[in-house]
């Protein structure tokens, strides 16, 4: 530990972040300094070179027409199938189903896997670290279902508390459902130990991998879970565009979720057999361009590469929470050794909605609030957090302009 | 525009950190929950209206950021001794004020001191952060149980 700069670790961010227009805005007559990469992040020219010249040379609807431009265009969004489905070791890329961002993958598995496989008096463990995304499609089915939810507690560092996952598991649980790394703590879970002690007691895994995709290799055939959830809009490729991978015995087991348009075999008006997955499972005319610009994200990032991407960014990790911590009042929430690169924290005097007023004019964006995360809120006590969450596309010297923006703030409030 | 000049006053930042009538009121005639499901902020309120529709008493409670509470604050002081009907004027008044509807000339509103809060025009994102008092005040006038404002 210790305020060191490494910037060895990425020496090209400049020529990195001239990839990124978008990191070149400015904010009133400041230039934007981005640290919101858990919202959302920013898009490189290569995306959005690829996507303008898909729409503008090479659009046409995929996995209907015989034409020739059909045809190309359908080579290439399953080109972008095979890619992602590269990115995450799935293998069989027939296991990769394209929905609209990491929700509603969860509410894929949530309406078909669960509507099937989860009835009453079953269980549904999760984690008290859970994006809402991963809480209520689970509220709402055991509403229906009469299945009962139950809670891995964490620690006051923000980590799970296994032995309490250990008694939970048993043989009504049917699905743990979990977040690889938390968007407001940063812990990274250790889902390769869960999935085993859930596959034990006969338990599917869903792994909500939204936070973990752009930050560090994610191999599911090493994870062994039954699904990986994540979006494309936070690993710098376009919103409206997300995945759900799944064993394909188990995706093969599962009913339809949307009905509609290229997820049938053949339709009468008596009766309907539907397609194998993924296609059962992509209903309707997909978002064409976004599949395409995914692929050029993934190809993006794994130019760069994973493990340099993880090792700069804990470095930035590091050198930030060092930084912070030496504000006066300041509370980091979520202190887990082993952590993606996020900071919360909570600042005494000032909640973090004037917080982020303030540093908003030094052209500083992080977000300020509950993160979809209430019960995570709740246990740490505070009513929302100020979270900077950093990319590898920012620089130590923004963690420097954050530092001192906040005394600005700590000055107003002091 | 400057955060410390329009929206950051000496008196805002001073009821933020002495908040007025932050408290309960036991026996409270009239109450409302108002929720900002943006941001998580709470608030609840509590008054006593007599049977000719005067505010006897008004208190808040709940967490929020500086301008919620500020504004939470400062109205409480505002509204005890007012009657029901001025209240509804004086929210018609401010959420006009904060909105950038309506410039407070002096002399043609009710809201007094509270034109501190006209900052927040500029601030488009704070503009619920103001009016979340408001909003729950009108509620436990109303008696509809809870309020939230999107």
């Amino acid at each position: 530990m210790g305020l060191n700069k490494k910037p060895e670790l990425m020496p090209e961010i400049e020529k990195i972040r001239a990839d990124f227009p978008m990191l070149s805005a400015k904010v009133g007559d400041r230039p934007l300094v981005y640290l919101d990469n858990a919202a959302t992040t920013h898009k490189p020219l290569a995306v959005i070179e690829r996507i303008r010249k898909f729409d503008s040379q090479q659009y046409a609807t995929v996995r209907r027409g015989s034409y020739r431009m059909g045809e190309w265009a359908t080579e290439m969004f399953e080109d972008s199938r095979k890619k992602v489905a590269a990115f995450i070791n799935a293998g069989d890329h027939r296991q990769i189903v394209f929905t609209s961002g990491a929700t509603m993958s969860m509410n894929l598995v949530a309406h078909s896997f669960g509507r099937k496989f989860i009835g009453a008096g079953d269980e549904i463990i999760i984690s008290n670290m859970e994006h809402h995304a991963n809480i209520v499609p689970w509220q709402l089915l055991c509403l229906e279902k009469g299945c009962v939810l139950k809670v891995i507690p964490i620690t006051d560092s923000g980590e799970l508390i296994m032995g309490e996952f250990d008694k939970l598991l048993s043989p009504k649980t049917k699905l743990v459902a979990i977040t690889h790394s938390s968007n407001v703590l940063g812990t990274v879970n250790p889902i390769k130990e869960i999935v085993k002690k859930a596959h034990a007691a006969g338990a599917k895994v869903l792994v909500d991998a939204a936070q973990s995709t752009p930050h560090m290799k994610i191999d599911v055939k090493e994870m062994d879970c039954d699904f990986l959830a994540f979006s494309g809009h936070k690993m710098y490729g376009p919103s409206g565009i997300g995945v759900l991978y799944g064993k394909y015995e188990v995706l093969e087991s599962m009913p339809p979720f949307l009905a509609g348009g290229d997820m049938i075999n053949s339709v009468t008006l008596a009766r309907t057999t539907f397609a194998k997955p993924p296609g059962r499972f992509e209903a309707g005319t997909p978002p064409i361009s976004q599949v395409i610009g995914l692929g050029a994200a993934v190809d993006y990032l794994s130019a760069i590469g994973l493990d340099r991407i993880s090792a700069y960014e804990q470095s930035l990790l590091e050198y930030g929470t060092e930084l912070l911590g030496k504000i006066d009042g300041l509370r980091i929430i979520g202190t887990a050794p082993h952590k993606a690169a996020i900071i919360s924290f909570w600042l005494g005097a000032a909640h973090p909605h004037d917080v982020i007023t303030i540093i908003d004019q030094d052209g500083i964006a992080v977000r300020g609030g509950h993160h979809c995360a209430q019960p995570v809120m709740e246990r740490f006590g505070i009513p929302a957090t100020t979270r900077a969450s950093l990319s590898f596309y920012n620089k130590y010297e923004e963690l420097d302009q954050l530092a001192e923006s906040l005394k600005k703030v700590i000055k107003v409030f002091g | 525009m400057s955060y410390q000049s329009d929206l950051y006053q000496q008196v805002i930042l001073d009821h933020n950190k002495n908040p007025r009538n932050f408290r309960e009121i036991e026996g409270h005639s009239n109450s409302c929950d108002g929720y900002n499901p943006l941001c998580g902020d709470k608030i609840n309120i509590h008054m006593q209206i007599n049977e000719s529709g005067l505010i006897e008493d008004i208190a808040f409670s709940g967490s929020g950021c500086a301008i919620s509470k500020a504004s939470a604050s400062m109205m409480t002081v505002n509204m005890k001794g007012k009657t029901v009907a001025d209240a509804r004027v004086m929210f018609e008044e401010f959420h006009k004020m904060i909105t950038g509807v309506m410039e407070p000339q002096p002399g043609a509103h009710h809201l007094g001191k509270l034109t501190i809060f006209q900052g927040v025009r500029e601030f488009p994102s704070r503009i619920k952060c103001a009016s979340l008092a408001w909003h729950t005040l009108v509620c436990a006038i109303d008696k509809t149980g809870e309020t939230t404002i999107e």
